[in-house]
């Protein structure tokens, strides 16, 4: 996932995908080979990881509907080629996994994957024969992260997935949270607890993880994921009509979401974004946009301040 | 759930507009031509509750039954839970409504309403649920998407209502919840969803079925004569 060797291979293997894609799709690729995404480290292992991932919920959940799931799998197919690793599910997104699995399967397994998944059920007992049934979905043989979903059961699952790592059957482990919920017990299991990742929302316009969150995860070494980068939606339809300010052409970025996304990622704790998309063009935009410059902190305020105007 | 009055219904809302529809054209196509039988049913039911043949109370629940059962398994049990692991509470509902309606149809109890605003909301309902599936094709989705009368769930539930206000009897009251229940979800969900227009309907069908109920309870207990057969 992280070596030279699969990162060669998860070009190759983009390569050899794009060439298995509709002419539909292939045709919108013909925008020019695009560079590789960038690389973060995950602090607890010192493996790096693409900048930018991909997530699954609503997404992804389109459940046995043929057209529908060949399109979930052209934009993995795309991911994949663009040299995207991270993809992110829960058993709460309907049958987000088992599209998942199912396009993993018509892909060849990816090597380059990082699975991202989580634990979701209140009673804690549950909680390793939900995590079964998500990895035979995936149809992966072990997770690379599990993480607890909203907090729920925290302890109990915390402990299960820390035999799960000791036992060298997960590679990480890692909390979640969105929309500001619950920071403060967040904050405490991440002071107390050896955790791998974390993943919470930040976007340009909610940057309350700035506080706490994420000085935290740099003192102690935690990766973190960030979900939500543009609301579900909401801000890149919010921004559309606006048009691009000056300073989008000094960090690369050609439109809101690459943007958006380069703000999120210049923050020095962030690991990996993993915006949702049913669309192969967008996934490739995202990817992209962990390229070229990025803002610094002078430039990190002005466009938080213009995109407040807005 | 902690912090519950931070969750907005979007929260709660697992699949898109377009995934939500294209159920509805998988459902049709895999049911093709059994469209037919829907519609010819719907119009049997509509004939009997206006000609009130003997024994017409017992045939509608009966059908009405076997819609909801059919409607229960076929669409949101085996369909909707592939989209919505909430079905799986849901189901269990159109299960129960079958089974009252199948009893009430064996053990009788029901008559013929001849006139007053239930019967008028309950043929207006009626209408609405025959009139449903001209609304996919006229928002654009064709009519391989088309919501038809035993075969979706929001057109069995609304015709259900309309049909059992033009009934009446002490067991109309056990049998509405259900379906109003439905239909109250299903606008929740289409709205929360960003479809108004196709929210309306359901939400037009517990507006309309709860002011002839409470039309029917106030002339009662205001001891007016009630309309009827
Ligand atoms: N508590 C938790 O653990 C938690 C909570 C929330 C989310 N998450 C994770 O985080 C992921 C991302 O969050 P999200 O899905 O809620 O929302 P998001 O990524 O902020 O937004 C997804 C929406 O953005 C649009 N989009 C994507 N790329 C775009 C682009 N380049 N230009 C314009 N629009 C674009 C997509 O539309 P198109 O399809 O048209 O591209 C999609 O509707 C989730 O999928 C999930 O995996 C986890």
């Amino acid at each position: 996932m992280t070596t030279t060797r699969r990162n060669i291979l998860a070009a190759g293997l983009g390569g050899a995908m794009a060439a298995l894609l509709p002419l539909q799709s292939v045709g919108a690729q013909t925008t020019g080979v695009q560079a590789a995404p960038a690389r973060r480290t995950i602090p607890s292992s010192g493996d790096t990881i693409a900048a930018v991932g991909l997530g699954t919920w609503i997404t992804f959940n389109v459940g046995d509907d043929p057209v529908l799931r060949d399109e979930c799998m052209e934009v993995m197919a795309a991911f994949f080629a663009a040299g995207g690793q991270m993809i992110d599910s829960s058993p709460m997104y309907g049958s987000a996994q088992a599209v998942v699995g199912d396009g993993l399967t018509r892909l060849g397994r990816p090597e380059a994957l990082f699975s991202a998944d989580k634990v979701w059920i209140s009673d804690g007992d549950a909680g390793p024969a939900q995590i079964e049934q998500s990895r035979q979905l995936w149809g992966v043989p072990a997770f690379d992260l599990v993480q607890v979903h909203n907090l729920l059961a925290w302890r109990e699952h915390l402990a299960t997935l820390g035999d799960m790592k000791a036992d060298g059957r997960l590679r990480y482990l890692g909390i979640t949270t969105s929309e500001g919920r619950r920071h403060d017990l967040f904050e405490d299991v991440m002071r107390r607890q050896p955790l791998d990742f974390v993943q919470l929302s930040y976007t340009i316009v909610d940057r309350e993880a700035e506080e706490r969150l994420l000085p935290m995860a740099m003192d102690r070494g935690i990766a973190v994921i960030v979900n939500r980068p543009f609301r579900q939606g909401a801000l890149t339809r919010q921004l559309e009509g606006e048009p691009l300010p000056g300073w989008a052409a000094e960090i690369g970025a050609t439109t809101w979401a690459q943007a958006i996304l380069k703000f999120i990622l210049s923050h020095p704790a962030v690991t990996t974004v993993i915006p949702a998309t049913t669309r192969v063009d967008h996934v490739r935009e995202n990817l992209a946009a962990s390229t070229g410059p990025m803002p610094d902190a002078a430039l990190r305020a002005r466009m938080a301040a213009d995109v407040a105007a807005l | 759930m902690s912090e519950w009055w931070t969750y907005r219904p979007e929260d709660f809302l697992l699949f898109s507009p377009r995934v939500y529809w294209r159920l509805f054209e998988l459902h049709n196509a895999a049911l093709w031509p059994g469209q037919f039988a829907a519609v010819a049913l719907l119009a049997v039911l509509v004939w009997l509750a206006a000609a009130r043949p003997a024994g017409h109370a017992r045939l509608i629940t009966a059908a009405l039954a076997l819609a909801w059962a059919f409607t229960g398994w076929a669409f949101v049990w085996s369909r909707t839970a592939t989209i919505n692991w909430a079905a799986e509470y849901l189901a269990p509902l159109f299960a129960i409504e079958a089974l009252l309606l199948a009893l009430v149809a064996v053990l009788g109890g029901l008559r013929g309403r001849r006139s007053g605003i239930a019967t008028v909301a309950g043929w207006l309902l009626v209408a609405l649920a025959a009139a449903q599936p001209l609304l996919a094709p006229v928002s654009g989705r064709g009519w391989a998407a088309a919501e038809i009368f035993a075969i979706a769930p929001d057109p069995t539930a609304i015709a259900t209502l309309g049909l059992l206000l033009t009934l009446r009897g002490p067991m109309v009251w056990a049998l509405v919840p259900i379906p109003l229940l439905w239909c109250a979800l299903s606008a929740l969900t289409l709205w929360t969803m960003g479809e108004p227009a196709a929210a309306a309907l359901p939400l037009a069908a517990c507006l309309v079925t709860l002011a002839a109920l409470l039309a029917v309870a106030v002339q009662t207990r205001a001891g007016a004569p009630v309309p009827r057969s």
